[in-house]
């Protein structure tokens, strides 16, 4: 089967999941991301690779954080932006994904970053669109969410740089997750040779040992001698159900506390995508604590999201 | 009008005929099959070297469209299709709009069919009005208005008390319910198997089981209340195992499978592609499996189109959000064939379940070629080679997930009560 995200000579053309990225592909994002990092120090916080191109941010689901540094990451590498948030718009009105992108593309834009709540809606755009224009998803209901799986192991390789000889666990809603597909399959690809995954049986998808994973129930079992704990959200809406009984049980059974985090190896890193909900995954002493690289993760996902734009663009820094 | 059709192989399931014979029509009736009767002068003979002779094909579910979807095709579009398929009879279900739970909407139907004249519709009447799952229709009437059973579409009746009414009062009567087998709870808002493929592409899955535990409680109630089930497009290794066990304990059971779910899996949705959303859902290939092997063994007793013409804008959405079905009148028989060959059986089994199988469950008079019966015929090239492109297909629905395929199989004439109404740019 052909893979959509890459052309003819290999090099990327939309960045729609991980899964079927080759490592090479992968590397390449993450080694380009390190030479923006610099960026946001300077004084001058732009380059000019983007200069005269458009990006449109098309938001069929709302989102303050991802769309934020998505505006960011195209500002800095000089690119006029677009947002569109069809949530309030076009779609209330009876228009059609397809309708509301061929409007875009209309109006000249060059890239599209679009977040949906269907799985496979940003491959359902790519495969619409011209030929020139590039597609970044930036999140399809519980399939993928690329760039902030690249982002997640960017800032992995920072703090522990040798990805063959590291044990992490990600904990919660995998079910719902499409961060926790992304980061699996970027962990995978890259080497990692132990990858857990720890939530109630509620909260898993079927089969989810087939993408490489360890499955683990127990907390405390799954997250003995990790050197990354990669925490995920868990939507209000799910905390009290037929999904689990309370959030109060949730956190009891599934919540990082630090008492659990000394089970891990005391330099782990704690990671979380955000929005947190403290009390209910996280407790804020972790989150706030020494081994938190919460806040680093947002910064570096500006550096991530630049990468793969400069790369979509055809360039480099 | 009197047809002689000369020099092709006639394949006869149910009057087991599978040799080279000539065929006699006249007045839209089989005259002569072999011998050639008295005074026999043909206005009209169709040179069949080469080609097999079979009944016109019985197909067991189709969506016409009518009333109510015309903009997805319509009773003319899907009829033509109909016959471009070899099919001469085909149970419709009563999903339209409004749904078919009146016998007015039923004479209706089958009033425009007869007008229509390519194929005989053979409607499936609602079982619960409007498709409630909670207050039954008037199956007498609606038996006299022309519908051959009664069937809820692809939705349930998910209260027992009123599912087992509705056999207890169908039982009464004779007549049979065409069920698909869904738990609706644990398919909520499912679009895929619920297996490695769904949780990849994080789509919300449909457990095999729901399929199971649904045929499980309709079995037992069929038993208590001693009524006729045909369980409709059967999808999972686990329905066919229980099938083959209410078999062998005597209840009154028959089943059948889409052409669709004889050679595709969950794999084939690929990067999301939304002519393999279907329903039921592709599933494993242990489940693609089992279903070829209770056809083989005739635990399933016949093959079913599913026809569901879908228009291109419901297809171009993401995959949760197109609506679900694929066009299949015109690959029953290169998909019922394909079954065949690679099971290695012959064509007449491949015929027997599209023809005599699917028309005994229906209880109808098609599906053979008896002296006396209607000569609705198919003939067809066996080996002719061809590509499924939109442009091919006459059904309005180009929705199929074997575009771009090739297939082995092709009719060239279809007759229906003894009139040509299908024939191939030779």
């Amino acid at each position: 089967m052909y893979n959509p995200q890459l052309d003819s000579d290999g090099n990327l053309k939309h960045l729609l999941t991980i899964e079927g990225l080759p490592k090479r592909i992968l590397n390449q994002i993450l080694d380009t991301a390190e030479t923006f990092v610099g960026v946001a120090e300077r004084d001058i916080k732009k380059v000019p690779l983007l200069r005269g191109k458009t990006v449109c941010n098309i938001f069929f689901e709302n989102s303050t954080r991802t769309r934020t540094t998505f505006e960011i990451a195209a500002k800095r590498l000089s690119a006029d932006v677009l947002n569109l948030n069809v949530g309030t718009s076009s779609q209330s009105k009876g228009e059609t994904i397809l309708d509301t992108v061929d409007n875009l593309i209309a109006m000249h834009a060059d890239m599209f970053v679009v977040r949906h709540a269907q799985s496979g809606a940003a491959h359902f755009i790519a495969q619409h669109v011209r030929d020139n224009i590039s597609v970044i998803n930036a999140g399809d209901g519980r399939h993928a969410h690329p760039t902030q799986g690249l982002l997640d192991v960017f800032t992995i390789r920072r703090y522990k740089p040798d990805m063959h000889n590291l044990r992490i666990a990600l904990v919660g809603d995998v079910l719902h997750s499409r961060v926790a597909r992304s980061e699996i399959h970027a962990l995978t690809t890259l080497g990692v040779p132990e990858v857990r995954v720890i939530a109630p049986k509620t909260l898993l998808p079927t089969g989810i040992e087939k993408m490489g994973v360890q499955v683990f129930h127990d907390l405390k079992a799954g997250l003995k001698d990790v050197d990354v704990i990669m925490m995920l959200r868990l939507q209000n809406e799910r905390m009290s159900g037929a999904m689990l009984p309370s959030a109060q049980e949730y956190f009891k059974t599934f919540g990082l506390t630090q008492e659990k985090l000394k089970l891990a190896k005391p330099d782990a890193i704690v990671m979380h995508p955000g929005p947190m909900n403290r009390g209910v995954e996280i407790d804020s002493s972790v989150a706030d604590g020494s081994q938190s690289v919460i806040l680093p993760q947002v910064t570096y996902g500006i550096a991530v999201r630049m990468a793969v734009m400069a790369m979509l663009a055809g360039g480099t820094a | 009008m009197k047809i002689h059709i000369k020099n092709g192989h006639v394949i006869d399931p149910k009057n087991n005929i599978n040799t080279k014979q000539d065929i006699y029509i006249a007045a839209g009736k089989i005259l002569g099959v072999g011998n050639k009767p008295a005074n026999f002068a043909p206005n009209q003979t169709i040179d069949a070297e080469g080609l097999i002779i079979s009944p016109g094909f019985v197909d067991l579910s189709a969506r016409l469209r009518e009333p109510g979807s015309e903009y997805s095709a319509t009773l003319v579009s899907e009829l033509h299709a109909a016959a471009a398929g070899g099919v001469t009879s085909i149970a419709c279900t009563p999903d339209t709009q409004p749904v078919l739970d009146e016998p007015g909407l039923v004479e209706m139907l089958k009033y425009r069919a007869r007008q229509i004249n390519l194929a005989n519709v053979y409607p499936l009447g609602a079982l619960t009005r409007q498709l409630n799952g909670k207050l039954l229709t008037e199956m007498c009437k609606l038996t006299e208005a022309g519908c051959v059973g009664f069937s809820q579409a692809d939705s349930s009746i998910t209260d027992t008390q009123v599912l087992w009414r509705a056999c207890e009062y169908a039982a009464t009567f004779g007549y049979t319910l065409f069920l698909r087998a869904q738990d609706e709870y644990l398919a909520k808002n499912g679009v895929a198997h619920d297996g490695e493929m769904a949780s990849r592409l994080g789509l919300k899955g449909i457990p095999a089981a729901a399929e199971g535990l649904a045929i499980a409680s309709i079995l037992r109630i069929a038993q208590e209340t001693n009524t006729k089930i045909h369980l409709c497009r059967l999808s999972t290794a686990e329905g066919v195992a229980l099938v083959r066990d209410a078999k062998k304990q005597g209840i009154q059971v028959t089943a059948d499978v889409s052409a669709q779910h004889l050679h595709l899996t969950d794999f084939d949705i690929g990067y999301f592609n939304t002519h393999a959303n279907l329903k039921p859902p592709l599933r494993s290939q242990r489940d693609k499996d089992a279903l070829c092997a209770g056809l083989k063994d005739g635990t399933i007793d016949a093959v079913c189109s599913d026809h569901t013409p879908v228009n291109d804008d419901a297809k171009l959405l993401p995959f949760a959000e197109a609506e679900a079905g694929a066009t299949g009148l015109e690959l029953l028989l290169p998909l019922a064939l394909k079954w065949a060959s690679q099971h290695k059986l012959s064509v007449l089994d491949a015929i027997s379940k599209i023809t005599s199988q699917s028309a005994a469950i229906l209880g109808i008079t098609g599906g053979n070629l008896s002296i006396g019966s209607d000569a609705d015929i198919a003939i067809f090239d066996p080996e002719q080679v061809w590509t499924v492109t939109p442009n091919q297909l006459v059904s309005q629905g180009k929705n199929t997930p074997f575009l771009g395929i090739e297939m082995m199989g092709k009719v060239q004439y279809t007759l229906l009560h003894g009139q040509i109404t299908y024939q191939a740019n030779l």
